[in-house]
């Protein structure tokens, strides 16, 4: 940044307005949560301290492995299991929805049209989206009508709603469209005459896929993954009304504590959430330069 | 949503009206003195009783306008600490006020100003109801209603001219359930943990009213007497939890709710068919068409109730209007509009007088309905012939066995409520 400074004030002067946003409005916020995490509170206050109270409940009984396990690592555990599976569905289909609309879809034109297509389920707003999954999903929902009526099943199926299956598909069925626009937009930088090279050097389409598409999808993938996992992190609205609230998220212990004005023990909840997203991120850019390969 | 609504509908009132004063004012060709003068008040609070009807009538009657400022109940406890000087009134829950004296962010209210105060129902100012005690299990009106002072941030034990909140409304809370899908008549807190009902129960997702619920559930089964349902030792949370850990495990909830228009869903589809509910939750379920009953139980009611407050810096002129505007909702007409939506009114002999004979039969004497039941705003609640749910005024408060509350281990009790949904 200083280097930048000297040798091209221009620059300087034009990332002030990004980098004073960011300084109020993500940075001072952040040293102020992580200070706060610190801090003592009481009923209806917090209190400047320097404990570490709030992070050693979280923890407590955490590592003694008699006992079940503590609530805080069951609950990571059930969110990096949304994580992972909800990352692997989103890639797969967003992949192929990129690569389709990449490389079989030629005229611009339809690209966009189908592209919009893809921004459907964002045309509603965030609960209603949800809500509207039990009509189809519940007891007396049309899948089970249809179960029912077929003769695959004699009872209604409970799992298809208020699971972890419908978080999953709560959570694919949203944010697909985040995997689909970075993949998207690596496949269309990508030149067509390195495929057509490939082709001719007797490369058939499945090679053609895994040695030269994907290789050079990585930061689009990269991209779209960080977006699907930070979200799926943090999420506490989507698993609460799809889990019918009985499955725990780090969000929703979060917020719980914030409402009860216990905001250290919020602030120290949010600090190791942040850390731990920050891992995830890290070592997914560590397999991938993502700055080289823009 | 329905909060939305109102709150988008409220929204458009208001600009609407600014555009009336701002168009008034320039035709008259004056200064907008007038539009300045007319006096509006922030009220924070969740409003979920509180339509278009009362603001028009309060301008009407009075002058003054109210702009809502609308937040869930957890909400409105924070924003009270936090920005204490946002708001001109608040409406709050008796049960936050353990946590919300001690900041002294509120005015101490002063009684003598308060034109029907000697009306206040005894529910609230003496713990009864038609003179005889009600349960004052958890925090009990009573044991917050007075201060030392004006200042204080101490609770008196005897009356005092002071008092926390001016209380505006109250009702007894039970469970609801779809009588079309049981077939069976219901009579105890114990059902919510019956077998027969695996997977279609729920229980609301809200730590310090779900834990009443539940203790009255364990208490139904007879697994446990509590001294005091409203304050429990950490033993006694550890049992609680302990025994809705494993009806969750066992699989008898199909879900919890924290929103009111969740627990509506879940009874309207027919996902559950027993659960904690809200008074206008019933209401929503039935005028879809869908039998839903708030079913008396014999174990009694966990009850509710809350008031006006002022903040601590409100004087003067700001007060004046303030105390006006309560004197105006103690009057008799949201009374009438509050009962009407089966609350209760916090001074019911001015709310009688804005009800129909057979309206105050019906919502309040627990007799059978001689005309169509109407909503305020106009939909059938109840047919000619039918009766209120649990009946009576006198039958229903006086059913009350606990009060919503705040426990002194509140923090271990949220601690252990967030360990029951995880596990």
């Amino acid at each position: 940044m200083m280097k930048l400074l000297k040798l091209k004030p221009s620059v300087g002067l034009l990332s002030i307005p990004y980098s004073l946003i960011f300084i109020f409005f993500f940075f001072i916020p952040l040293v102020l949560t992580f200070i706060i995490s610190f801090w003592d509170y009481n009923e209806y206050s917090i209190i400047p301290d320097f404990i570490f109270e709030n992070y050693s409940y979280i923890f407590k009984d955490c590592f003694n492995f008699e006992k079940d396990m503590c609530v805080t690592f069951k609950t990571y555990l059930s969110t990096f299991m949304f994580c992972f599976i909800t990352w692997f569905f989103t890639l797969i289909i967003g992949f192929f929805v990129a690569y389709f609309l990449a490389f079989y879809v030629n005229s611009v034109t339809w690209q966009i049209v189908l592209f919009l297509i893809c921004t459907i389920p964002f045309w509603t707003s965030n609960v209603i989206r949800m809500i509207s999954w039990i009509p189809l999903l519940g007891r007396n929902g049309l899948v089970n009508d249809f179960l029912l009526y077929t003769g695959l099943t004699d009872i209604p199926q409970e799992w298809l709603l208020y699971s972890g299956f419908s978080i999953v598909l709560a959570f694919v069925h949203l944010y697909t469209l985040f995997m689909i626009v970075p993949i998207f937009n690596s496949m269309m930088r990508i030149d067509k005459s390195i495929i057509e090279a490939a082709y001719d050097n007797g490369a058939n389409g499945l090679q053609i896929l895994w040695n030269v598409i994907i290789p050079l999808c990585k930061p689009g993938i990269v991209i779209g993954s960080i977006f699907v996992i930070t979200v799926v992190m943090g999420d506490f609205i989507t698993i609460g009304i799809m889990g019918g609230q009985q499955i725990p998220s780090i969000g929703k212990i979060i917020y719980v504590e914030m409402s009860y004005l216990q905001l250290p023990a919020a602030a120290a909840n949010a600090v190791i959430l942040l850390a731990l997203t920050l891992l995830i991120i890290w070592i997914m850019t560590k397999m991938i330069d993502i700055r080289k390969e823009l | 949503m329905n909060k939305n609504l109102t709150r988008r509908k409220m929204l458009k009132t208001s600009t609407a009206a600014l555009g009336a004063v701002a168009g008034a004012g320039l035709l008259k060709g004056f200064p907008a003195i007038h539009a300045a003068d007319a006096p509006v008040i922030r009220y924070l609070g969740t409003a979920v009783n509180m339509g278009d009807a009362v603001q028009k009538r309060l301008f009407d009657d009075t002058g003054i306008k109210v702009k809502f400022i609308v937040k869930t109940t957890d909400e409105v406890v924070k924003t009270i600490f936090t920005q204490p000087n946002s708001f001109d009134i608040v409406d709050s829950e008796y049960f936050s006020m353990p946590k919300l004296v001690p900041s002294g962010n509120l005015l101490g209210m002063d009684t003598k100003r308060i034109k029907e105060w000697d009306n206040v129902t005894s529910a609230f100012t003496k713990g009864e109801v038609a003179g005889k005690k009600i349960g004052d299990q958890g925090t009990a009106p009573k044991k917050v209603m007075y201060l030392k002072g004006a200042k204080s941030k101490e609770f008196a034990s005897e009356p005092t001219q002071y008092v926390t909140l001016i209380p505006t409304v109250y009702n007894a809370d039970t469970l609801g359930i779809r009588p079309d899908l049981i077939k069976r008549p219901i009579s105890s807190w114990a059902e919510l943990l019956n077998p027969e009902f695996k997977g279609k129960a729920s229980i609301l997702n809200i730590p310090s009213i779900g834990i009443m619920d539940a203790a009255m559930v364990v208490e139904a089964m007879g697994e446990y007497k509590y001294p005091d349902k409203g304050n429990m030792t950490k033993q006694e949370i550890d049992l609680t939890m302990k025994i809705f850990t494993e009806a969750k495990k066992a699989g008898q909830f199909r879900a919890f709710w924290s929103d009111f228009n969740e627990s509506v869903n879940l009874m309207a589809s027919g996902e559950v068919v027993i659960q904690s509910m809200w008074s206008p939750a019933i209401t929503a379920v039935r005028t879809k068409g869908i039998p839903c009953v708030y079913q008396p139980l014999k174990e009694g009611y966990r009850a509710w109730a809350a008031g006006f407050g002022l903040p601590a810096t409100t004087k003067g002129r700001q007060a004046d209007i303030c105390y006006e505007f309560i004197n105006w909702y103690l009057s008799g007409w949201v009374g009438a509009y509050l009962n009407r939506q089966g609350y209760y009114s916090a001074v019911i002999p001015t709310a009688k007088k804005y009800m129909e004979a057979y309206e105050w039969d019906y919502w309040m004497m627990g007799k059978p309905a001689t005309a169509d039941i109407m909503s305020p705003e106009g939909k059938k609640l109840a047919s000619k012939g039918e009766v209120r749910d649990g009946g009576s005024y006198e039958a229903r408060m006086g059913g009350v066995a606990c009060w919503n509350a705040t426990m002194d281990e509140n923090k271990y009790m949220v601690r252990k409520w967030n360990e029951m949904i995880a596990s």
